[in-house]
């Protein structure tokens, strides 16, 4: 991106997120900061449970009850979201930020045409007529390259196939010309060739539109893909955050580490893979100190005890003792 | 090279013309008034190949490319239309309940996708994996079977105490352990792995792939690895068919088919996976996608999307042969065009 620095368009800010339960509350998200600015893509990965897709939600508004945002703050250009009253987040989300979930079939209502839903989303958030709406419904799905989209627009999301959905989702999430776009694992239910066209997609929005987006995803060649940043998560935290290059081939965190060697490589041949031991905690038993001590293979005492915070780490930044220690 | 050379020894498994049609037609009233006509789809049409012992042969392709449907045929669990499966040279006629068919039925077993749907819920993990022993009468009794369960769970990296738990109590990689310990209890020569990691996050994808490779090393299994990432399938594979619209287009040694793909189609799918190490290279997206398999293009399937095609692949269907140390159906190569 060759963008001045600016404001990032989007900021989180030591973001919890917590679930009340019987015996006390869960953190399923701890502190979580971070920002994107207008035009780049920032990745969010980890496993199952990490969190990143809470994340997502959270920035939407659309975090299901009895779960709720317990600290922290998030803004879009510099305004609050966080705590906007529901009428009011309804309308900023569609208008400024677009959501682009994993199912497509489940974010559309098979009962209408495509073109209903488009022309429905574009005339509630755009001061325009229905003939107007329908023009730029027709625009849309041809940006996101639907063929013949002035016959399609009159079908059923059943006549369409997953990837032709997915565009179609991805034509409401941008109805409005959002500003964010939050996209939740877009491309995991598609085959590898309609996942290379959705990413490439999201690229162009991002650099023509100069849209932020969000991109939620277990796949690290996705990110590698299509990504400027990338956060790991694990447990409900950002343990790694930088640059994807960075992140991808000098991983500081040793979790990062284990992530990046247990993925098979096109290109080179290994016996096995790398294995991390063990699996993500659950919420209700989060180790101490660091969450990732028990599956560590550089664990040290202060690990045990002491949480470490993102710190340095070259070119990105990491929440681990062995970079305090100058010990990597 | 287990399609081409190695005549030394006769391959484990035999896959000759298999084919499957499914019976998709409207309901018999809407035939008759609205005057259409019985529809088939086929599934899998045509598909042969070898499995040598030892040895593992990867199944790719997109979804609908009848990957899983080649998996279910030579397991059993759909009748094929057409075609056999030969196993140590023995027909594999599982419609047939004979003493031979339970015998070979015991040395082939099934590894699914789901390992969230494919484990019975209200069973304890002894139960589940007792129940092959039971089914086969390969134990004499509840001593002998508990023995062999322990050993079972011992082998995949669970313990022995979690055969009182229920299958709620595990994460999706311990219950794709739990599945393959099942599969291992008849001591079968040859598992049929239908994604078996496509539902699980990376990390734990990595163990599940490093068991079953070691379990290959110390059993000496076959496997029938049936995936759609690239990736992982170059990890495992010894062997990779690459499937189109129910044929199968490409068949070579896993080196030789990552290195250099003849087919446009296996190129097409080399080219679209978003890869770690060359992240930033320019990729030309993909044209289009598979076609509806009710009505595949004539001639070659894959000519709509092919950019070598021309009016022999419109109209006549490339014939599967060997070519140069591997198989390919595809007229631009056997023309020697591309």
């Amino acid at each position: 991106m060759t963008l001045p620095p600016q404001v990032p368009l989007l900021e989180v800010e030591r973001l919890r997120v917590e679930f009340p339960t019987r015996r006390g509350a869960l953190l399923a998200l701890d502190e979580v900061s971070f920002s994107i600015a207008a035009g780049e893509i920032l990745g969010v990965v980890g496993e199952s449970g990490a969190g990143k897709s809470l994340t997502g939600a959270a920035i939407i508004g659309l975090i299901e009850p009895p779960g709720r945002i317990a600290g922290g703050e998030i803004r879009l250009e510099g305004r609050r979201i966080d705590k906007l009253p529901p009428a009011e987040m309804r309308r900023v989300r569609g208008r400024q930020i677009g959501a682009i979930f994993q199912d497509p079939l489940t974010s559309l209502n098979p009962l209408y045409t495509v073109g209903h839903q488009l022309v429905q989303t574009i005339r509630t958030h755009l001061p325009l007529s229905p003939s107007q709406a329908r023009e730029r419904a027709i625009d849309l799905l041809r940006q996101t390259g639907i063929p013949a989209p002035e016959a399609r627009i009159d079908q059923y999301p059943h006549q369409f196939s997953g990837g032709m959905r997915q565009r179609v989702v991805i034509a409401l999430a941008l109805a409005a010309e959002p500003r964010l776009i939050v996209a939740d694992e877009p491309t995991t239910a598609l085959d590898v060739s309609i996942q290379a066209q959705i990413i490439f997609l999201l690229k162009r929005l991002a650099r023509e539109h100069h849209a932020a987006v969000m991109l939620v995803t277990h796949d690290m060649g996705v990110i590698a893909e299509a990504c400027d940043r990338v956060a790991v998560m694990y447990a409900g935290r950002i343990v790694e955050i930088g640059p994807v290059q960075q992140v991808i081939h000098q991983p500081a965190h040793p979790y990062t580490r284990g992530l990046m060697g247990s993925i098979p490589a096109m290109d080179e041949d290994r016996e096995r893979l790398t294995q991390i031991d063990g699996t993500m905690p659950r919420l209700n038993a989060i180790p101490s100190g660091c969450a990732f001590h028990p599956r560590c293979a550089c664990v040290m005492p202060r690990c045990r005890q002491e949480r470490p915070e993102l710190m340095d780490a070259g070119a990105t930044r990491a929440a681990c003792w062995l970079l305090a220690e100058g010990a990597v | 090279m287990t399609q081409v050379d190695h005549k030394t020894q006769p391959p484990l498994v035999e896959v000759r013309d298999l084919a499957k049609l499914f019976d998709v037609s409207s309901p018999w009233l809407n035939r008759v008034v609205e005057r259409q006509p019985r529809r088939y789809v086929h599934a899998v049409d045509g598909v042969s190949f070898d499995i040598e012992a030892g040895r593992t042969l990867a199944l790719v392709g997109e979804s609908g490319c009848g990957k899983s449907t080649v998996a279910r045929l030579l397991v059993g669990l759909h009748a094929p239309t057409r075609g056999q499966v030969l196993f140590d040279g023995q027909r594999a006629d599982w419609h047939e309940r004979s003493a031979r068919t339970r015998a070979l039925r015991r040395r082939m077993q099934m590894i699914f996708q789901d390992p969230y749907a494919s484990l019975n819920p209200r069973w304890r993990v002894r139960e589940i994996v007792a129940e092959p022993l039971r089914e086969h009468g390969l134990v004499r009794d509840r001593g002998e079977l508990d023995a062999n369960v322990d050993d079972l769970l011992r082998a995949v990296g669970l313990s022995a105490l979690d055969a009182r738990r229920y299958p709620h109590q595990f994460s999706g990689g311990q219950r794709q352990r739990i599945s393959i310990a099942r599969a291992l209890a008849t001591r079968p020569a040859f598992l049929v792995c239908d994604e078996p990691t496509s539902a699980l996050d990376v990390s734990v994808q990595a163990q599940v792939l490093n068991l079953m490779k070691d379990l290959q090393r110390e059993r000496g299994l076959s496997y029938l690895f049936i995936s759609h990432n690239l990736a992982v399938v170059r990890h495992v594979s010894d062997d990779v068919g690459v499937m189109y619209l129910g044929r199968l287009v490409e068949l070579a040694p896993k080196a030789r088919l990552f290195a250099s793909p003849r087919h446009p189609y296996t190129r097409m799918l080399l080219d679209a996976i978003p890869d770690l190490h060359m992240s930033g290279r320019p990729r030309t997206p993909v044209q289009g996608e598979v076609p509806n398999p009710l009505q595949p293009p004539s001639g070659c399937a894959f000519h709509p999307r092919c950019p070598h095609a021309n009016a022999r692949c419109r109209s006549e269907r490339p014939a599967w042969q060997s070519l140069q140390g591997i198989k390919i159906a595809c007229h631009a190569v056997e023309e020697g065009r591309i």
